[in-house]
């Protein structure tokens, strides 16, 4: 086939690309965004296969069938309350393959270059396409691929760190090896030299010497930071995914990898903006790990936690009118979405106004909760955004608080010096009363004391959060 | 004082005498007072002699006032504001007085606020005074005679005795409205079920709180709005009670004669300002008057006496309370603390000085309402300045980054080769369309955007597709996998996708 028939196919699949993204915005486009990705990953594939410069087909289409069935099968299999381990997952194999192409096109690139110019001529494939660079070309490759493999190699340990924090296999907690950040400045100040090296030799060993060093930056940069901070981490390793697609498209000459890594890279890094504009915190603070100092002691709490038992909330809830709970990251860890559902059910079939207020860090991705509770059939239309709902809290009888803690910690906005000041917080405090679902009386992940738990109108329904909402299920009437 | 609030008076330690036939127009017998353990004393004279406190209902007269001595201790309703021989008198005999109608109105003191008790009486028997008058059904009804509909009454003044009024009135059935010059005060009139007239008047609204929860003297174009608004009513409502009263003032004139006259033929008015002079022009107090137009008006002072067992029981009982507070030790002595907020409050005289007026109570009996902080509004020049500088300051920004943006792309294009600038734009142009798109994403889509940013950056798969065909076994082998696990994230991203966005439904 001509070049120019593939670079059309390109152009088409971006636009497909763009229009996928752009569907998102609502969730019934959405259902058809998908597609027009889907027809775009095919038509570019499919440019590619029977496009200039391309091997091996036959191989391609078995390795590419292969790898869909495990893709189709464990996305079929997988529970949405494990989704934020899948994306780290998916994220970690785009850094590998990122690492690999990486590799493959200095290889390449060094044995076209101890050709003989005559052998050169005959070249075909990829080969062909690095035979006819100049000089500066070259150097120009070099970096792009230099940066390529690493931004791909420290999303991959990243992200399988990530992975294995997410699905339990880690310990959430932030964990540093001695030395803290200066390791990880040592080993970029590493790449660095590499960098310089590789630019003046040419050779594989800076490559691979960097390779290791990025790889030990995204294992340490990760590991570094805590279970909550999760949907910054996910979503800026989604990021680099991009990042990295885009600097291996520059080293490969091809602009759909540079589109496409471009819009995932931007998607990526807007994600983590909201998450951190969300937490009151900056990128540079999320990825460094860990809370900052406080500023001075924490203020004072009085008063008591009371408990309340499934007859006290049961309750409670029949003589609402207007209830609004509030999910985290704990309905997620019970599993408890469906049996929320059904309460919401049976509580809007009494004719009560039920809705959920949704915090953008609720659970360990960005939109977590909302496909929970999709997945639990709770109709989108009434899951709110903080700021759509948080004025309604003043006129709302009952809230209930499952498994969340610091989003809805009052101390944010009452104590100046709390860790977490000045962090956008839903204000549940202010319903009529608010009820606390609650595995024991210990503090949420930033080990903070939540002074909501010891106001007057709150009260403590300890328990797992399925048990919890499952014993009040048949109390409502 | 009942048979059962002397028994719990004897329980403070003291003995209870009563004149004789003192009860018998509420229901209580002499007999039953004996049985309770209480003294009766043929005379009034008498009892005044030997009783060392005197409760009683009425204003006490001068005869009465000259029995009193230095020892004793009278509770009684005594009007201090309208009645200064009588406190004279009182000082001059030395004795104590505390007046009923002064207990403040705070918690603590509503046990003993025989004027709510009173009012509440007042309000009650009004409507029933009302419809006694009145010669239609209160309720709407739907017979075979007919179609009837129901009575639209306007209960004036929301106070005790108009909310009691409203609530005897819905519980009747008719259609009830109420107005109040506090507007505080209209949640209360729509939790009794009526509803609330507003006046199109704007004034910063008053609290309630500054004067102690009872209304106060209105501006002159208040009262015109609200006057106006009655006007329109007039015509329409069958029954009007009116219990407007500013403590210590005549009654306001809020139902002039031009209004009576508007009213159907058959109309009833309650005055239950009457006392004080009527909020209706043409109440004669203690009477009732047909109009020329066939309205009656109402002038009844005397409603607690119309349902005297009732008035007397609650009456009894806030005594009682009075005379608790007034025995801590309840050892039959009486502590007249003037420290205690509620019985300084309701003292006139005491031991030879006027006490009266009270100093105002150190607890507020409604809570002062917030303060509302108003944001203030700023000009529409402050407005379009701010709006100016924002846009100068998103300007300058804007400029300094395209500058600085710019700069660095020229400075590499003066180095890098043709090819790489090309690619360059691309790369630049895809950041700005991913950010133009990215922003419109709805918040709940995020994990589906997750996941499809995700199957969509396997496109490197086609950096291993050209790749695979050319060179080394080593070259071929990392492509494989390459493509091998971009395969399974173009899968496994755009099917787990869709699972997401099917689960997404409308209610």
């Amino acid at each position: 086939m001509e070049f120019g028939f593939t670079t059309a196919a390109y152009v088409v699949a971006a636009v497909l690309f763009i229009l996928s993204l752009g569907g998102l915005s609502g969730q019934e486009s959405a259902k058809r965004a998908v597609w027009y990705g889907i027809a775009g990953m095919a038509l570019a594939v499919f440019a590619t296969l029977i496009g200039p410069g391309s091997g091996l087909w036959l191989l391609s289409v078995l390795l590419i069938a292969g790898g869909g069935i495990i893709g189709w099968y464990v996305a079929k299999k997988v529970e949405m309350t494990e989704m934020p381990q899948l994306v780290a997952a998916m994220h970690s194999l785009v850094g590998l393959a990122a690492v690999f192409v990486g590799f493959n096109a200095h290889f390449e690139l060094v044995r076209v270059l101890g050709m003989e110019p005559e052998a050169r001529e005959a070249l075909t494939g990829f080969a062909e396409l690095l035979a006819h660079k100049s000089v500066i070309e070259q150097n120009i490759l070099r970096v792009e691929l230099f940066l390529g493999i690493f931004i791909g190699a420290v999303t991959f340990t990243g992200s399988v760190v990530a992975y294995g924090k997410l699905a339990g296999k880690l310990t959430s907690a932030a964990t540093k090896l001695p030395g803290g950040h200066a390791l990880n400045a040592g080993a970029a100040a590493l790449s660095v030299i590499c960098l310089i090296w590789y630019f003046n030799s040419g050779g594989f060993f800076p490559l691979f010497i960097m390779t290791l060093a990025a790889l030990f930056i995204g294992y340490h940069l990760i590991m570094g930071i805590g279970g909550a901070d999760m949907p910054v981490v996910v979503s800026m390793l989604n990021s680099y995914s991009g990042w990295a697609a885009a600097a291996i498209g520059f080293s490969l000459g091809n602009d759909l990898l540079i589109v496409v890594g471009a819009l995932v890279g931007s998607s990526g890094a807007i994600l983590s903006y909201i998450m951190c504009k969300a937490m009151n915190r900056s990128f540079i603070s999320v990825i460094l790990g860990g809370f900052g100092g406080t500023t001075g002691p924490a203020m004072e709490i009085e008063g008591e936690q009371v408990a309340i038992d499934a007859d006290g909330v049961a309750t409670a809830l029949n003589e609402a009118d207007s209830v609004i709970i509030v999910p985290g990251y704990g309905m997620a860890v019970a599993q408890a979405q469906s049996a929320v559902a059904d309460l919401t059910r049976k509580l809007r079939a009494a004719g009560k106004e039920v809705r959920f207020a949704i915090h953008p860090v609720a659970g360990r991705l960005p939109g977590h909760m909302n496909v929970l509770l999709a997945e639990a059939k709770v109709p989108y239309d009434i899951v709110m955004e903080m700021d759509e709902i948080n004025e309604d809290f003043p006129s709302t009888d009952v809230v209930i608080v499952i498994g969340s803690n610091d989003i809805v910690n009052p101390a944010a906005q009452e104590d100046p010096n709390s860790p977490i000041a000045g962090m956008p917080v839903l204000e549940v405090w202010k319903a009529k009363q608010v009820f606390v679902s609650k595995r024991g009386q210990g503090t949420g992940y930033s080990g903070i004391e939540n002074p909501l738990f010891y106001k007057e109108n709150t009260r403590m329904f300890y328990g797992d959060a399925k048990a919890s909402i499952d014993s009040l299920l048949p109390k409502i009437s | 004082m009942t048979p059962d609030s002397a028994v719990q008076l004897q329980k403070l330690g003291y003995d209870c005498l009563i004149e004789a036939g003192a009860g018998e127009k509420a229901g209580f017998a002499d007999a039953d007072y004996e049985a309770a353990g209480v003294s009766v004393v043929k005379t009034a004279a008498a009892l005044w002699k030997d009783a060392d406190i005197i409760a009683k209902v009425r204003i006490p007269n001068e005869t009465e006032l000259k029995r009193l001595t230095a020892d004793k201790t009278l509770i009684s309703f005594f009007n201090p504001a309208g009645n200064e021989e009588g406190m004279e008198l009182a000082k001059a005999k030395g004795a104590n007085v505390i007046a009923m109608e002064m207990v403040p109105r705070i918690s603590r003191a509503q046990k003993m606020d025989a004027l709510s008790s009173m009012a509440n009486i007042a309000g009650y028997r009004a409507v029933i005074e009302a419809g006694n008058n009145y010669g239609r059904f209160f309720t709407g009804q739907i017979t075979a005679a007919g179609k009837v509909p129901p009575a639209k009454v306007l209960v004036v003044g929301a106070g005790v005795a108009g909310l009691a009024a409203i609530g005897t009135s819905t519980s009747l059935g008719a259609i009830t409205y109420a107005f109040d010059v506090r507007p505080e005060v209209a949640e209360q009139v729509e939790s009794m079920g009526a509803e609330f007239v507003y006046l199109d008047f704007e004034e910063e609204a008053q609290d309630g709180a500054a004067t102690g929860g009872y209304a106060s003297v209105q501006s002159e174009e208040f009262r015109n709005a609200q006057l106006a608004k009655f006007r329109e009513l007039a015509p329409e409502v069958d029954i009007v009670i009116t219990t407007a009263l500013i403590p210590n003032r005549p009654a306001p004139k809020l139902w002039t004669e031009d209004m009576v006259a508007a009213m159907k033929p058959g109309s009833v008015i309650v005055d239950l300002a009457a006392e004080r002079g009527g909020n209706v022009e043409g109440t004669v107090m203690d009477e009732k008057v047909v109009t020329e137009n066939g309205v009656t008006i109402i002038g009844y002072t005397d409603f607690p006496s119309r349902m005297a067992s009732q008035a007397s029981t609650l009456y009894a009982t806030n005594i009682r309370h009075m005379m608790t507070d007034l025995t801590p030790e309840k050892d039959g002595q009486v502590v007249h603390n003037m420290e205690d907020d509620v019985i300084r409050g309701a003292t006139v005289t005491y031991q030879g000085e006027i006490t009266f007026p009270p100093p105002p109570p150190k607890i507020q009996a409604i809570a002062a309402q917030p303060k509302k902080e108003q944001p203030r509004e700023l000009t529409p020049a402050e407005k379009r300045e701010a709006e100016v500088a924002a846009f100068k300051a998103q300007t300058k920004s804007q400029v300094t980054l395209l500058a600085v943006g710019g700069g660095l792309i020229l400075l590499a294009g003066l180095y890098a080769p043709a090819s790489f600038m090309q690619h360059f734009i691309v790369f630049v142009l895809s950041v700005f369309v991913g950010f133009q798109v990215i922003w419109g994403v709805a918040h709940s889509l995020h994990t589906p955007l997750m996941a499809v940013t995700n199957a969509i950056s396997s496109i490197i798969i086609l950096g291993a597709l050209m790749q695979i065909g050319s060179g080394s076994w080593l070259v071929i082998l990392l492509a494989g996998l390459s493509v091998f696990m971009a395969g399974i994230n173009i899968f496994g991203g755009f099917l787990v996708t869709r699972r997401m966005l099917a689960m997404f439904q409308k209610s």
